[in-house]
């Protein structure tokens, strides 16, 4: 098994005109936790999609252990926390409604749960410690457990890689301290994690390595060394002192969502 | 006369036994796919299809096709001119449903206007619930039946894609493809409640019942019983009040279900306006009690 877990060879991404991808190059091997440091519009969604198989690359390819992102897929080992706003909290689901969702690539046609599946969910949730919380609805949880109850949906998938995006976006201090020891572990246990954030603090305890991403990957390497605030200002093109990238003036809230196909 | 008879007297008619079961069977279907509607935001897509349909129902009445077929071609139709207009110029997406269903839904008014036996095909538009006949029972029947299982056999996969495509995607499901399976389900629950309330206001029995399940429930499975039930029960007592009350039975039916709305809006311990408030009330005056 010499297949990095993540190969992304090249990969140029268009939307329109606007250019999403240039040429990205990234290779993450088995078991890192990587973080992935860009500003909105940075392409960081993007990469998450085209590793997800969701846009097809106008160039280069991308593989997960060494097969393509479909074969991956149909395997199960793609496990996905979605951001927040990503996320419709009124939805009447309880958390282990959520949590079982993650079992249904191993189910039949109607996705019925048998005694293995309803184990797994029993075991994820006892993992991320919301046991307790399993039959609440999913939007009367605080902002950690919401998090951690989409990584359990993970864990019951039997997911060998993980994608985070924005885990840390509205979490309190104790919650990131909790995510970032489950995650850890996650990765002792031999799963892949690749985590989009832009909030810097909880990088260097929580990441093996740290990629700048800027259209194209200006930077992969040891947190401590990208995370030098003369190397972000590569990423970010202004003055990252102060290291609270979200509230910069001047970093737009979102302009990726200029760059959605089908709206204008 | 006591209640008893009053309740089984129209069913000593025939056509009232049979519009009492194309409705029940119709309210039920809707009330299962709206479940799904209300909570994708879907509602106005629902109005876009059922209405978009009428030119479809028409023709493959002018060539003797059933009517589910032609139903379900205009459906497509229209769901793909409307992705057409959204994403190939700056019309947003609202307006696109607009533009296209009303267009289409004008288009099946004029091919009625010079289709000879009119008559028949107006009960389209506004349903024509008393004169259900045999045939008309009986492919409400079959397509109510069919679509009913379809929903409820893909009903885990419907709600994760309504919840979280991109993680059906992520565990190798097409959302794409369960996007296109529940729009070709409204379609067909379209033309089975075409017969009961006609086009214009299939809408209602689409999104009602989904929506005043939600105010009553936090848990899917839960809405997936108590959005037929809700509309089941409604739409028999509105047949029952136009027959005794001499109004339209179609219109009738919705604005039941929209009276049901209106006390679950208000009166819901969970959500309602002032059942909140009165569960509020009872809380502190128990507090008050124990202090």
């Amino acid at each position: 098994m010499s297949n990095p877990a993540i190969l992304v060879e090249n990969v140029t991404v268009h939307y329109g005109e606007v250019l999403a991808l240039d040429a990205a190059s990234l290779t993450v091997e088995a078991a890192r936790i990587c973080g992935l440091v860009g500003m909105n519009g940075s392409g960081k969604s993007t990469l998450f999609k085209a590793i997800m198989g969701m846009v097809k690359p106008d160039a280069g390819r991308v593989l997960i252990n060494g097969e393509s992102p479909a074969k991956a897929r149909k395997k199960g080992g793609i496990g996905y926390v979605p951001q927040s706003e990503d996320v419709d909290w009124q939805f009447p689901l309880s958390v282990r409604d959520v949590v079982m969702m993650g079992r249904y690539g191993h189910q039949g046609f109607t996705r019925r749960a048998s005694r293995a599946d309803r184990d797994a969910v029993d075991l994820a949730l006892d993992r991320v410690e919301l046991s307790e919380f399993a039959s609440r609805q999913i939007g009367q949880l605080s902002g950690g457990q919401k998090k951690r109850a989409f990584v359990a949906r993970g864990i019951a998938q039997g997911a060998t890689m993980m994608l985070l995006d924005e885990p840390f976006a509205g979490v309190d201090k104790r919650s990131e301290a909790t995510m970032t020891r489950l995650l850890k572990e996650l990765a002792a246990d031999g799963c892949t994690i690749l985590i989009s954030t832009h909030d810097l603090h909880a990088l260097p305890q929580l990441c093996d390595e740290a990629v700048l991403l800027m259209r194209k990957v200006l930077m992969h390497g040891p947190p401590e060394v990208v995370l030098q605030p003369e190397h972000l200002a590569m990423a970010f093109g202004l003055d990252v002192l102060n290291r609270d990238l979200p509230e910069q003036p001047g970093v737009p809230e979102r302009p990726d969502v200029a760059n959605q196909p089908g709206r204008n | 006369m006591d209640l008893f008879d009053l309740l089984l007297e129209p069913l000593s008619y025939d056509f009232m036994v049979r519009a009492i079961v194309t409705t029940a069977l119709a309210a039920v279907v809707c009330a299962v796919l709206s479940c799904w509607l209300v909570l994708i935001g879907w509602s106005l897509m629902g109005d876009a299809v059922s209405h978009a349909v009428l030119p479809g129902v028409v023709l493959a009445y002018i060539v003797g096709a059933p009517f589910a077929l032609g139903a379900l071609v205009f459906a497509l139709i229209a769901v793909t001119l409307i992705g057409v207009v959204r994403n190939t110029s700056r019309v947003k997406e609202d307006a696109a449903i607009g533009i296209v269903f009303t267009s289409l839904f004008a288009l099946g008014l004029v091919l009625i206007s010079v289709t000879p036996s009119q008559t028949d095909l107006n009960h389209i538009i506004f349903g024509n619930l008393l004169g259900v006949s045999v045939p008309d029972l009986i492919q409400v029947l079959v397509l109510g039946v069919v679509t009913f299982a379809i929903l409820v056999l893909k009903r885990r996969d419907l709600t994760l894609y309504a919840f979280d495509p991109t993680h059906a995607h992520a565990i190798g499901l097409s959302p794409k493809r369960l996007g296109a399976l529940l729009l070709g389900l409204l379609a067909l629950t379209s033309v089975v409640a075409l017969q009961t309330v006609g086009v214009v206001l299939v809408v209602a029995m689409l999104i009602i019942p989904g929506a005043t399940a939600y105010l009553l429930t936090d848990r899917f499975s839960r809405m997936l019983v108590i959005a037929p039930v809700i509309s089941a029960v409604c739409s028999i007592a509105g047949i029952y009040f136009s027959y005794y009350l001499d109004t339209a039975s179609g219109a009738m039916v919705v604005l039941t279900q929209g009276a049901a709305f209106a006390a679950v809006y208000l009166f819901s311990p969970r959500q309602g306006l002032i059942g909140t408030r009165l569960a509020m009330a009872r809380r502190r005056k128990a507090a008050a009690l124990a202090a």
